[in-house]
């Protein structure tokens, strides 16, 4: 348990100093940036308890707004997708699911894609609809979205590459 | 009663989900709103000490650019300084003699942001520094923002970037004023708009702040006309104007005080209600 939290501690801090410090000033051709803390949201254990994880996306959500000057656009976000995550896990991983017993190290290739593009795309549409806020742009909304959606999804990938430990 | 306790218990997450997505939606909408009183700014404790630990560090990198920029605008006000003091050679005139009404800070930006729609930047400078509200801020080049939020140490700057920025400017040849905003879309043009379709205007002339709004003098840079159309009604031009300043790239910066500004807002307030 102690163990658990203590890595959860680390990997939110990690991941708000690594967006507000390097991710947030990349800005790819003017306006595309990755937002790469919703792995948080997407790696928290799945057995654990939803409530804790609705409030702990929100505080996640509401430090990046800290940081950023951005309201509650990080927040909101955050919440949908931490709220709205066992239906895409469900339809993403199916089965394995139901059954309670996903390792995100041990899951095949092409489902991980799945659930991470679900989650990105649901994320980043909340996102910039908030941040933009104006039914009139609503083409700038989808243009954002989806740029800084295969962004965030090709890093995320790399990430969870890079750090997961290999099942010998 | 048991009953609505077993329906919350039931949907405690949506119940909770609901509960934090309003908070948020109600950050979102006050943070869309000009100069409402939000909580979630990055002139606090935490994120500003973050920031000026991080830019102490990354200034170094822009060191030669900025140095050329200090520079360049140390030629051009040694170069008005040497000419006005030659032609009032005969009449010496000690400037202090007059109350000027602008006062003059320095600050650096330790948060530069211009990717979002809604752009803030973050100062080093703050209330123990004497920065309040509505103070205008400038670079060497022109125009960037006005002072929007302070704490104790660290400043927020509603950037020119941000679709809620209204600032007074006009025509430098002649007098002719509008409102500049912004469209969200390009960094390097904001927009100018309400300028009469009686104005003379080309390609290339020069923006400027006009002065009416006691924030900015008169006469602080702002960009020149890229283009211009007539508006729906065809009375009003919409120009798009180049910014003289690469808001990408800023790190020196001057905030202006108007010492007048109590006066000018109690006339206007007096005006209005007689």
């Amino acid at each position: 348990m102690n163990s658990i939290f203590s890595i959860h501690t680390t990997r939110f801090i990690l991941l708000v100093v690594f967006q507000v410090l390097i991710l947030n000033h990349i800005n790819f051709l003017g306006y595309i940036n990755p937002y790469v803390y919703i792995l948080f949201i997407a790696l928290y254990p799945i057995k654990n308890n939803r409530v804790i994880l609705i409030v702990l996306s929100f505080l996640l959500g509401l430090t990046i707004d800290l940081f950023l000057d951005t309201g509650g656009i990080h927040a909101g976000a955050s919440v949908f997708i931490a709220y709205a995550r066992p239906v895409l896990l469900k339809t993403s991983f199916g089965a394995i699911y139901e059954h309670q017993t996903i390792k995100f190290n041990t899951v095949d290739f092409g489902s991980k894609l799945t659930y991470f593009t679900l989650l990105t795309v649901m994320h980043h549409l909340i996102l910039f609809s908030l941040e933009i806020f104006s039914l009139s742009k609503i083409i700038l909304v989808l243009q954002k979205t989806l740029f800084s959606s295969i962004f965030t999804i090709l890093l995320s990938v790399l990430i969870t590459i890079l750090f997961s430990k290999k099942p010998r | 009663m048991q009953q609505i306790i077993n329906f919350i218990i039931r949907n405690k997450n949506f119940l909770l989900f609901l509960l934090l997505f309003c908070v948020s939606l109600l950050f979102t909408i006050q943070s869309h709103s000009y100069h409402k009183s939000k909580f979630i700014n990055s002139a606090n404790f935490l994120t500003g000490g973050v920031y000026n630990s991080i830019n102490n560090i990354s200034s170094y990198f822009s060191l030669k650019s900025q140095n050329t920029l200090l520079a360049e605008e140390n030629k051009q006000l040694k170069s008005l300084w040497f000419n006005a003091s030659q032609k009032t050679d005969s009449t010496y005139v000690d400037s202090t003699a007059f109350q000027s009404p602008y006062r003059f800070y320095t600050a650096n930006i330790i948060k530069n942001s211009y990717a979002l729609t809604d752009n803030y930047l973050t100062i080093n400078k703050g209330r123990k520094d004497s920065i309040k509200q509505d103070f205008g801020v400038i670079s060497s080049k022109g125009i960037i923002g006005i002072i929007d939020k302070t704490s104790r140490g660290y400043g927020t700057v509603l950037s020119i970037l941000n679709t809620t920025s209204r600032i007074s400017a006009q025509l430098k040849k002649t007098n002719h004023f509008g409102t500049l905003t912004w469209n969200g879309k390009s960094p390097e043009f904001t927009q100018l708009v309400d300028i009469p379709k009686i104005a003379p205007l080309q390609k290339g002339d020069t923006i400027i702040t006009s002065g009416r709004s006691s924030i900015f003098p008169k006469g602080v840079p702002v960009g020149v006309i890229a283009d211009f159309v007539l508006d729906q009604a065809e009375n009003f031009y919409e120009i798009n104007v180049k910014l003289f300043n690469d808001m990408t790239n800023i790190e020196h910066v001057y905030i202006i005080e108007n010492i007048d500004t109590e006066e000018i807002l109690n006339l206007n307030n007096n005006n209005n209600n007689d």
